[in-house]
């Protein structure tokens, strides 16, 4: 689903975001991303979600060249790969049923269909009672969910959480990951980076290891701490 | 041949599904922006009101113009020519020669004046009654008068059939009064052309203020913009409410432009209307026509997508999702 072939980013300045990385994601497959910060986790999703375009070596995500791929073509890539952010990236002078509608607006889904897809998501997330208040008055882990409802609500074959549970406490962050689970177990692929050792060591996930740039670590399920 | 068919009637059914997808978007989005320039009616007012001013003045200058030359076509024979034929023509070779000169195409109308109306008419309107009738016989000749028609009218073609006239046999002497013809058609053409120029200036500041109005509205909407874009709205998608915005903007102003020009009218018209009393026309001031109105709104609308266009041009590709 996700092939990094040799990548390598330069930022202008001449600041490597991530150097020679190459690793295969099966479809289907759930992956965490772990390294310090600074480590080029962020840069890595940046190029599979295309905010930034590799300097060197081939990135495919499905079966799009994402090195060859027009600019105008980007949008409908990102329609395709759901996104997460630690600071949620919520509207906040739009209801959360407007803000997770947004993809399927941005699509042209139809006003029905819309409504129905938009009440699923969030009832997935728990938040289905919360549709009419606004981002603001809601709790972070509230939020977070939000931002997690926008990200499926149109249902992409990948989605990618970038520190999805940097802001939340072990438990909030467990319920998170749970639902993340879920997910997964539908066939939607995952890649999710996060710094928090103590919480995927218990998910008998793959886990990749960041450090300066490189890929320095593939750890398969079976290997991790959880498998055992 | 039957599910041949049903496919047909189906993907139609569906093409015109998705064609009201599109309308319903357009009018959504139309809407929308219409309600957010609501929301804010003072500063939406005073953009529409500046843009309105702005288009105001050349459309005013026009229409006054369009006024001036329509009084000036009140004056028949402008360019009218007076045949002042020999003493030998009588009468009857005057009114031959007027009838022939009635069927060419570019005289639209004759009229003779024959020597004795000459005379009467000399005799009740100058004064010099007595002297007239110290003189033995009739000093005047008999005279056509020759109006152009509307095609040979212009300096130019008046001239030209000034010098074919002359020509005549029966024609001792002809004369074209053009002076003022030409000194009024020159003004008219600075005028018109100042209205082009001043048209030409306002319009391109309506582009400004709408492309300026626009740039802001994007600044304000950065973080929307921003998160779109990261979920893959496409810029025609982004791009659209604020031509919309831009349109709503420019026919607000042209319906203000309008307002303004029908009122200072309708204050002008009064006083026009005894001005021209004073001199025994009927003349009065005529205000907007249904084109000139369609033209104005058709005009300002356009305006105002195109300086939103610019506008959106410029600043949308400079916000990209980080």
């Amino acid at each position: 689903m996700i092939h990094f072939d040799n990548v390598t980013k330069r930022y202008p300045g001449g600041h490597e975001g991530l150097k020679n990385a190459s690793f295969h994601i099966e479809p289907g497959e759930m992956v965490f991303l772990t390294g310090h910060s600074g480590a080029g986790k962020s840069t890595l999703l940046k190029l599979i979600g295309l905010l930034e375009r590799s300097t060197r070596g081939q990135v495919r995500v499905a079966s799009r060249n994402l090195t060859r791929l027009k600019r105008r073509e980007t949008p409908y890539h990102r329609r395709e790969v759901g996104m997460i952010f630690q600071d949620h990236r919520l509207l906040y002078d739009r209801t959360v049923f407007d803000n997770v509608a947004i993809p399927l607006v941005v699509s042209g889904v139809g006003h029905l269909e819309t409504g129905r897809r938009v009440r699923a998501a969030l009832d997935k997330v728990g938040l289905l009672n919360k549709e009419k208040a606004y981002p603001i008055t809601l709790s972070g882990g509230e939020q977070q969910r939000v931002g997690i409802a926008r990200a499926v609500v149109s249902k992409p074959p990948v989605v990618l959480a970038d520190e999805p549970t940097g802001n939340l406490d072990p438990t909030l962050s467990r319920e998170i990951m749970q639902l993340f689970d879920q997910f997964n177990s539908v066939g939607v692929t995952l890649l999710i980076a996060t710094h928090d050792l103590a919480l995927i060591s218990r998910m008998n996930k793959r886990i990749l290891t960041l450090q300066n740039s490189r890929l320095i670590r593939d750890i398969a399920p079976e290997e991790t701490i959880g498998g055992n | 041949m039957a599910t041949k068919r049903k496919k047909a009637t189906h993907t139609g059914q569906r093409r015109s599904l998705r064609l009201d997808i599109w309308f319903m978007r357009h009018l959504q989005v139309s809407l929308s922006s219409l309600g957010r320039l609501s929301r804010n009616p003072v500063s939406t007012l005073m953009t529409a009101a500046v843009i309105g001013i702005a288009l105001s003045l050349p459309i005013g200058l026009h229409l006054l113009l369009n006024n001036a030359q329509q009084l000036s076509g009140n004056w028949d024979g402008a360019a009218s020519i007076s045949l002042f034929l020999t003493k030998e023509t009588g009468q009857e070779s005057a009114t031959k020669l007027a009838a022939r000169l009635r069927l060419q195409d570019e005289i639209e109308h004759v009229q003779l004046i024959s020597r004795e109306e000459a005379l009467e008419e000399f005799r009740t309107l100058s004064g010099f009654s007595s002297v007239l009738d110290s003189l033995e016989g009739n000093p005047l000749p008999n005279v056509l008068i020759i109006e152009p028609g509307e095609k040979h009218s212009s300096p130019e073609a008046a001239e030209q059939l000034l010098g074919e006239l002359e020509k005549i046999r029966e024609v001792e002497f002809a004369q074209l009064d053009l002076q003022w013809v030409r000194r009024f058609q020159g003004i008219t053409q600075i005028a018109k052309r100042a209205v082009w120029v001043l048209g030409t200036l306002l319009g391109i500041a309506v582009l400004l203020i709408v492309g300026n109005t626009i740039r802001l509205e994007i600044q304000n909407r950065h973080a929307e913009i921003e998160i779109t874009k990261l979920i893959g709205g496409t810029n025609t998608f982004i791009r659209r409410p604020f031509l919309y915005s831009g349109f709503w903007y420019g026919l607000f102003g042209g319906i203000i432009a309008w307002l303004l020009v029908t009122l200072s009218l309708i204050l002008l018209d009064s006083p026009v209307e005894k001005l021209a009393g004073l001199y025994g026309s009927q003349f009065g001031l005529s205000g907007v026509d249904l084109t000139t109105f369609a033209l104005l709104l058709g005009g300002s609308s356009l305006l105002g997508l195109c300086g939103s266009w610019i506008a959106v041009g410029r600043h949308l590709s400079e916000i990209e999702p980080t």
